[in-house]
């Protein structure tokens, strides 16, 4: 077995039977920290083609109030079907808006996304009898496969509910590196007027990247809203975003696990920091990008690399690393 | 012999400046065609042209009879003709096969696909396969970023060759190649080509390369072709030493 | 009839404060080709100042028609401290990096300037209405407006202006359309290209900080107002195409026009509007109205 995937069983192990050893408030902060480890996961994917968007809460919202709008009107309870309904919504906006954003890059690619989650936010906030305006959505308890998890366990079922539906996302991811899709997306970063003079769309490929970004920023959003049982309008807010951006520069983007890692870091970093000065904690986070940027682009996941090659240069008997 | 590509009055200027004037040229298939002129002569000009990258100011160019001035590089390519460049443009971070293997899945109509490895076992030989005459296949699995200059340069080539062209556009392609390099790829490159019956135009300046491979040249000079002939010939005139040579 | 009026009067007051912010962000694009996020937040530092000084002024008994003058010099101090300082250590290194850095970096700054204005100036809202009051209203066909408000129109006017014949006429600005136009020809011209960037950078934070601190007096400066200035400017730029200035004047006017229109007959989506507009030119023309770079086939 590749030690790749023997990782990968020891970690999905590890998340398995993490209730068992951590405390309550430990398990909850996972379980928001998986959650959102999925649109972080979105916003690494497009980075790897050399695209980042500001705007990726307007995915996030769009799957999170899907649920919390079907609940209410149709009296779904399903968690399975819900999550597949907020998938496709956001996956469907993603389709729509990407017909005009895909064809962008850079900063306008950036701005615009910004622009219309801003717009998003707004029809959230404005349209109250839609959408709850500022006091938002609540998420009532969900039935899983029909049943109803009781008052006792409904953190622990959340909790797996959330790893058994964030840990295939990743696994999707790393797949989809592996096709041709995902190394064309590489292929874009680096060359465009190559992908061009090979026969292929940039655009296109962009646009289908921008869907799969979008789906998952909705499974995102949906399974913090079932975690959190609570929605509102500034899931869409510029800020939110750029914290997802942060914490998928803060893992390191080039990596499957970084952004696993980044957003567990962030979580528990989050909760003790907003216990401090609130006044300070944007100027952390730029400070602490800043630095990550200029010294350690690929992010915390970069401290495990080194590790690794270490461990590995000092065994006699292995091949030296890549 | 068929013409399977023609510019007909092709002209580019930029700025007030005259890039490409008036240029009209039919190339047979299977020709095996250089390009030959000074510094900022047009040539690399002309060739971003054909293949789309520019749009020209007036003029039109016919490939198969097809009429192709509007097409983006992108149709062109899919219609059978690749191009390499003067400064390589490859995919940095990735490694020499991977840059293959992509090529392949492009021309396979593979590029969106977002679920199965790019890397099949099949993929892989032919990839190895269309490394080969670049003495690049035991570089295979090295990043890009460490192949030394000449094999960049001939990973380029190894693009264009690996989307199955019927015209393949060279731009100065043994440029950085070592002279031991040299001759041996454009030997074993043009023999491939000729067995594929593909059409190859090739812009050069080492003229010991051009009288070796080329069995007609133009002569590119101010964005005007002032000869076009067998090399032997052309390069016998005076005016076209002093426009080349110099 | 005087709702036309109002969208008129408050559409080119909205534009002249957009135009300032709009102009020094196209600026910095067309010699450094960074678009800066950060860029709103020295507008927002402007305001933040130039209302201080003011205060500041206020507090010690001087002539009233002073405090105009402590107002500029606000913006002025702003623009000039911050522009070279991020210019030098932040721009400067990541300029040959890809536009991902170059983004995560101006976002990264735009953070930490978000906080540090908190630091030093604290949450609560500003209302520093002095100098708007001072001069006193006019009927304009029925309409009350303030003189202070047509004194902005006529020193973004004045400065917009001014700016354009600096850059025409001036060595210096002669040196920044070189820059602009091609970097390296530049530099193997002999211009030195660093200091070039640093003054047109500290230009463009200075025109963002006088934006900021002329508009101050209107408006409650508090945080977050950096994120509305640097959206609407790059909504401007866009309209207007990158790089030029005439540009970023008409593309002011258009959104401060359809912005003052919004407010007027459709407040729920004022600002969904301008995105409209913008996504409406990204679409149509790309480049924007005045914008030079010839359209990508690829």
């Amino acid at each position: 077995m590749k030690p790749r995937t023997a990782l990968s069983l020891v970690a999905a192990a590890a998340f398995g039977l993490a209730p068992l050893a951590l405390p309550g408030w430990v398990m909850f902060l996972l379980t928001l920290a998986l959650a959102k480890s999925v649109v972080v996961l979105a916003i690494a994917l497009l980075l790897r083609g050399g695209l980042v968007s500001f705007g990726h809460g307007m995915f996030f919202a769009a799957g999170a109030y899907t649920v919390g709008l079907v609940m209410k009107w149709f009296g779904l309870q399903e968690a399975l079907i819900l999550t597949a309904l907020g998938v496709l919504v956001s996956a469907g906006v993603a389709a729509l808006l990407g017909l005009i954003i895909a064809r962008y890059r850079g900063i306008f690619f950036a701005m615009l996304n910004m622009a219309i989650s801003m717009v998003v936010y707004a029809l959230l906030l404005k349209l109250y009898w839609v959408t709850g305006g500022t006091d938002g959505i609540g998420i009532r308890t969900p039935t899983i496969l029909g049943m109803t998890p009781d008052r006792q366990n409904l953190r622990l079922v959340m909790y797996y509910f959330t790893l058994v539906l964030t840990l295939p996302a990743f696994y999707a991811v790393d797949r989809f590196w592996n096709s041709p899709l995902g190394f064309m997306l590489r292929a874009v970063r680096d060359n465009e007027v190559r992908v061009e003079y090979m026969g292929s769309s940039v655009a296109r490929v962009i646009y289908a990247s921008y869907i799969v970004s979008g789906a998952l920023g909705g499974l995102s959003g949906i399974l913090t809203g079932f975690s959190v049982g609570h929605i509102v309008p500034e899931l869409a807010y510029w800020t939110t975003s750029g914290e997802f951006v942060f914490v998928a520069v803060l893992g390191g983007a080039a990596s499957i696990p970084g952004p696993l890692v980044g957003s567990i870091a962030f979580e528990f970093l989050k909760s003790y920091a907003s216990k401090y000065a609130a006044y300070t904690w944007q100027m952390t986070l730029g400070i602490a990008m800043l630095l990550i940027i200029l010294f350690m682009p690929t992010g915390l996941w970069t401290i495990y690399d080194l590790l690794t090659r270490q461990v590995r240069s000092w065994r006699p008997s292995s091949k030296p690393a890549r | 012999m068929a013409t399977i590509l023609e510019t007909r009055a092709l002209t580019k200027s930029f700025g007030g400046v005259l890039a490409v004037g008036d240029v009209s040229v039919a190339i047979g298939e299977r020709e095996v065609v250089g390009i030959v002129g000074s510094n900022g002569a047009g040539k690399t000009t002309f060739v971003n042209l054909v293949t789309g990258y520019l749009k020209p100011d007036r003029g039109r160019i016919l490939y198969a009879g097809q009429d192709i001035t509007a097409h983006p590089p992108r149709e062109v390519t899919r219609l059978g003709i690749a191009r390499s460049f003067q400064i390589p443009q490859i995919y940095l971070s990735l490694t020499v096969l991977e840059n293959v293997l992509i090529a392949l899945a492009a021309r396979q109509g593979e590029g969106l696909r977002p679920w199965g490895p790019l890397s099949t076992r099949a993929r892989e030989a032919e990839a190895l396969k269309v490394l080969e005459p670049f003495r690049l296949a035991e570089h295979a699995s090295r990043p890009v970023s460490e192949l030394p200059e000449g094999g960049v340069k001939l990973l380029d080539v190894a693009l264009a060759g690996a989307l199955m062209p019927r015209v393949l556009l060279l731009d100065e392609p043994t440029s950085g190649v070592s002279s031991k390099e040299k001759f041996a790829v454009m030997d074993t490159l043009v023999r491939i080509l000729a067995e594929r019956g593909v059409t190859a135009i090739f812009v050069e300046h080492d003229m010991e390369v051009v009288t070796q491979y080329a069995e007609r040249i133009l002569v590119f000079h101010e964005g005007s072709v002032i000869a076009d002939g067998a090399p032997q010939v052309v390069l016998e005139d005076p005016e076209v030493r002093k426009a080349v040579i110099g | 009839m005087t709702v036309p009026i109002v969208i008129l009067l408050d559409g080119v007051l909205y534009a002249a404060v957009l135009f300032l912010v709009s102009a020094g962000l196209t600026l910095v694009y067309g010699v450094m080709r960074i678009l800066n996020i950060a860029h709103g937040s020295l507008y927002a530092l402007g305001a933040y100042a130039g209302t201080f000084l003011v205060v500041v002024y206020l507090r010690t008994g001087g002539p009233a028609p002073f405090m105009y003058l402590a107002l500029l010099v606000g913006a002025l101090l702003a623009g000039a401290i911050s522009g070279p300082l991020v210019e030098r250590l932040l721009l400067r290194p990541i300029y040959a990096r890809e536009e991902v850095v170059q983004l995560l970096v101006t976002y990264s700054l735009f953070l930490i300037l978000e906080d540090v204005m908190k630091l030093i100036w604290g949450v609560n809202p500003y209302y520093v209405a002095g100098p708007y009051a001072f001069l006193g209203t006019v009927s304009i066909a029925g309409v009350r407006y303030a003189w202070y408000q047509l004194l902005l129109i006529l020193v973004a006017l004045g400065t917009g202006i001014l700016v354009s014949l600096a850059i025409r006429g001036t060595r210096l600005g002669r040196m920044m359309i070189a820059v602009t136009a091609d970097r390296e020809i530049s530099a193997a011209m002999g211009i030195n290209v660093g200091r070039v960037c640093t003054l047109a950078f500290t230009a463009g934070a200075v025109l963002a900080a006088l934006g900021g601190a002329l508009v101050g007096p209107l408006i409650a400066v508090a945080p977050g107002i950096s994120v509305e200035a640097i959206v609407l400017a790059f909504a401007v730029v866009v309209i207007g195409g990158l790089g030029s200035l005439e540009g970023a004047a008409l593309g002011a006017l258009i959104v401060g026009i359809a912005r003052a229109a919004a407010v007027q007959l459709f407040p729920e989506v004022e600002l969904a509007t301008v995105y409209l507009i913008m996504v409406a030119v990204l679409l149509f023309r790309p480049r924007g109205l005045f914008g030079e770079w010839e359209v990508r086939r690829i």
